[in-house]
């Protein structure tokens, strides 16, 4: 490789020639986004270890008999709701308008907090038909075991996105925000959607 | 893009506890990596003695041993539970608390920001939690050993459904819990690490570190950590599912039918053990890439510095690499020809992993190419890379046997596949670890470790290896199985006992050996030869352009501009054999 001038100069040009991100983004952003799928894979795990089990099971329940199908659509909704306020909470920050901002991140909080509590009673409705970890009324025991896990795992996230909602609102109510930070906190919001919209698929549809 | 850290004047200084212990700052991190991983190393090599001990004299009385102790003494001999324990505690140590840490959690920590031109890691909170969740981790698998029934019997791969019944054996209870607790620790904190390593390395290289003129080192950790990114979510899905199995009475691993101990397991049914497998080794194989990956990128730059020329075709070096790490991903299989997989997909994943060849064949002659008709010099950090070369290239070629399906029928869970991963994935990459610490440790500590020592190091431990690792290939065709505890039981192995013996009387020579190195290194810390010289070795890369040890923010004022790459050694018409990734390209055309 020659190190001639001409070299130089190209490579200061490029995008990859160092000095900058290669992305024209903060490292943060690009770090989210690694984290994202790095997270990805740990669900893609916990989904094809469901596949497993229920592929080499001789039954599977028949999911519209026993969830209620009106519940998941809406918390659905309301899930993927909040991720379309998100986006615009993240334009407002862009915008530089902090209050407009702490409003629709509230909103997203809200809808958050909505499918929280939706799956808080689904659970318990679950539990008291007498679904366990270790048997359940309507068949294979893997069946109440992956959605235990797997819609707890997920619903884990979602409080932690809340949590981190409400941190990055209070801090924007304060004053103490930047875009990017707003941008983040979205980017895993909606990465948490996008795993419900396949948990959605995988486990209730199909 | 902000800048992690402001110029080196703009800190105060430290207090003790800040600028050692409880520090951000990717130097100290490295080191505290590198020094926990080698404490882990010397808990694992023991381990390994009393397991070489157990294999040559397996019903020797010893009366010392019961008294030091006496639970896995009982009678003066080893309990065949305690050598399984042994097994398991000894793979796990080496494979993630030393290989995996030490690699990308100390050579990486340190060597990233100074490599690549930045003042620290993107992150270096996340960094300093991702070395205390490690430590964290440590102390977990660790206590296995002493808890009640003791550490956990199925070994490094922890195989469904022994694993998730604590009432498989006396490990399999808190041990094993303690054993998944550490793992899921460890993939925490390799999370951590690796967001930083990966960040740092794209978007924080300084102005004219284009990709291509990364150096190898920087490369490999790339690749390492992107592996490390994909391969360790599933082995942490996996564990929270084998806690699920082991403590919530969840079944996903367990069938229905099992009869441990003479008692019918009533309350499972449905799971499948081979699930495991599929999940573990879709980690389990890219890990082995996450080990060797660094050592190869390491024994790289060292060999091209100290054969004075460029590494032979750095292009293919990196996209070598990155096919070994694409093809990592699918050749999990070739663990389980044995699980009652279709022969045919087994053919499919003897495909896969037979092509992985060509990848390690293009790096190894590479690095033939780079040492042919060098005048190389023969300084310890250059024989422990050569040495590399040689190990991995013994223990690959015996992959190749492993990775076909019919020969692998055969030789499955033999010491033949103990002599192929120990080269090729432990022993390999250990003499680039220790390369990589010779030579980097002027560098870390600022003073120079005692080469004569390293140079009886070097040999014993070269001559060691081969002595307990080559004679395994012919114990494993003679028939001698992974983890039997008394070789001496069957008939059929009566004869091969002598090779035992042969081997532990080696092991123990080879273990001595690393005391050496153990007190070169503490006693160089303190008392080493003082290095004056920035640049001792007279390499390229920005590391040796700051002062040793860097001081905070490593660079001075001002982030160097890089203008070349990083092997521009021996270049026609230059007065000096070297030419340092920061001098200004001439106007003159080479």
């Amino acid at each position: 490789m020659d190190a001639t001038l001409a070299e130089q100069q190209r490579v200061l040009a490029s995008d990859w020639g160092g000095g900058k991100s290669p992305f024209g983004t903060s490292w943060s952003k690009f770090m989210m986004w690694i984290f994202i799928i790095s997270d990805a894979l740990t669900f893609a795990g916990f989904l094809i270890a469901y596949g497993f089990v229920r592929g080499i099971s001789q039954k599977w329940p028949k999911q519209t008999e026993v969830f209620n199908m009106v519940l998941i659509t809406f918390m659905t909704f309301a899930l993927i709701s909040s991720s379309a306020v998100m986006a615009m909470a993240v334009g407002a920050a862009r915008a530089r308008q902090p209050k407009l901002a702490v409003r629709f991140l509230a909103l997203t909080i809200a809808g958050g907090l909505i499918f929280l509590g939706c799956q808080a009673y689904e659970w318990s409705h679950f539990i008291r038909e007498g679904a366990r970890l270790t048997h359940n009324p309507w068949g294979v025991p893997q069946f109440a075991a992956a959605f235990f896990v797997i819609t707890g795992f997920h619903g884990f996230h979602v409080f932690s996105g809340v949590t981190i909602l409400a941190i990055v609102a209070l801090r924007a109510a304060m004053g103490k925000y930047s875009a990017d930070g707003v941008e983040n906190a979205g980017l895993y919001w909606h990465f948490v959607d996008v795993v419900w919209v396949f948990v959605f698929a995988f486990f209730y549809l199909l | 893009m902000h800048e992690p850290h402001t110029a080196e004047h703009a800190h105060p200084q430290l207090g003790f506890w800040r600028k050692y212990v409880f520090s951000t700052d990717h130097k100290i991190i490295g080191i505290q990596y590198m020094i926990t991983a080698m404490a882990m190393a010397v808990v694992g090599g023991t381990l390994s003695m009393l397991m070489r001990y157990q294999l040559a004299w397996p019903s020797l009385l010893s009366p010392t041993m019961a008294k030091i102790m006496p639970d896995a003494f009982a009678g003066g001999v080893m309990k065949p539970e305690f050598y399984v324990s042994l097994v398991t505690m000894h793979g796990t140590i080496m494979v993630f608390f030393l290989f995996t840490a030490v690699l990308t959690g100390g050579f990486g920590n340190f060597l990233i920001p100074l490599q690549v031109g930045a003042r620290d890691m993107a992150f270096p909170f996340l960094n300093a939690l991702s070395y205390w969740v490690f430590l964290l981790s440590c102390i977990v698998i660790f206590s296995a050993l002493f808890v009640e029934g003791g550490a956990p019997l199925g070994g490094w791969t922890a195989y469904a459904p022994l694993n998730a019944i604590p009432a498989a054996g006396p490990g399999q209870g808190t041990g094993m819990t303690l054993w998944i607790t550490a793992i899921a620790l460890f993939s925490v904190s390799g999370l951590m690490g690796g967001l930083n390593y990966i960040t740092t390395i794209l978007t924080l290289r300084t102005k004219g570190m284009s990709m291509m003129r990364l150096p190898l080192t920087q490369w490999s950790l790339l690749v390492t950590s992107i592996l490390g990114l994909l391969a360790f979510p599933v082995l942490l899905a996996a564990g929270i599912l084998l806690l699920f199995d082991r403590v919530g009475g969840t079944s996903f691993f367990v069938p229905a039918g099992i009869i441990m101990n003479q008692v019918p397991l009533m309350d499972h049914s449905g799971g499948h053990p081979l699930l495991w497998q599929h999940l573990f080794w879709f980690f389990g194989h890219p890990e082995v890439y996450i080990v060797i990956l660094p050592a190869m990128g390491m024994a790289s730059d060292i060999l091209s510095t100290f054969c004075r020329k460029p590494i032979f075709s750095y292009r293919m070096m990196v996209y070598s690499m990155v096919a070994i790490a694409a093809l990592s991903f699918i050749v999990w299989g070739h663990h389980m020809f044995v699980s009652g997989m279709n022969p045919f997909l087994g053919s499919v994943f003897t495909l896969t992993t037979l092509l992985i060849a060509v990848p390690s064949a293009i790096k190894t002659f590479n690095w033939i190419g780079t040492v042919w008709g060098a005048r190389i010099r023969f300084t310890v950090p250059a024989l422990f890379a050569i040495a590399f070369v040689s190990l991995f290239v013994s223990g690959g070629i015996s992959g190749i046997f492993l990775g076909t399906s019919a020969a692998d029928i055969q030789l499955q869970d033999t010491y033949f596949v103990v002599a192929h991963f120990h080269l090729v994935m432990a022993i390999a990459p250990l003499f680039a670890a220790f390369g990589g610490v010779y030579y980097w440790f002027p560098k870390i500590f600022g003073r120079s470790m005692n080469m004569t020592l390293g140079k009886i190091h070097f040999w014993v431990s070269f001559i060691g290896v081969y002595s307990v690792f080559f004679p395994m290939h012919i114990l494993g065709i003679g028939g001698q199985m992974r983890r039997i505890y008394d070789p001496t039981q069957y008939d059929f192995l009566k004869p091969q006992q002598p090779l035992n013996e042969f081997i532990t009387v080696a092991a123990f020579i080879l273990g001595a050996a690393q005391l050496i190195f153990l007190f070169n290194f503490y006693w160089s810390i303190f008392l080493g030869k003082r290095m004056t010289e920035r640049n001792p070795w007279h390499a390229t890369t920005l590391e040796w352009t700051v002062p040793s040890p860097p001081g905070h923010g490593n660079f001075g004022d001002e982030l160097p501009t890089v203008h070349r790459w990083p092997f521009d050694y021996s270049v026609p018409g230059e007065k000096e054999d070297f030419i340092p990734q920061t001098v200004p390209a001439t106007v003159v055309a080479h």
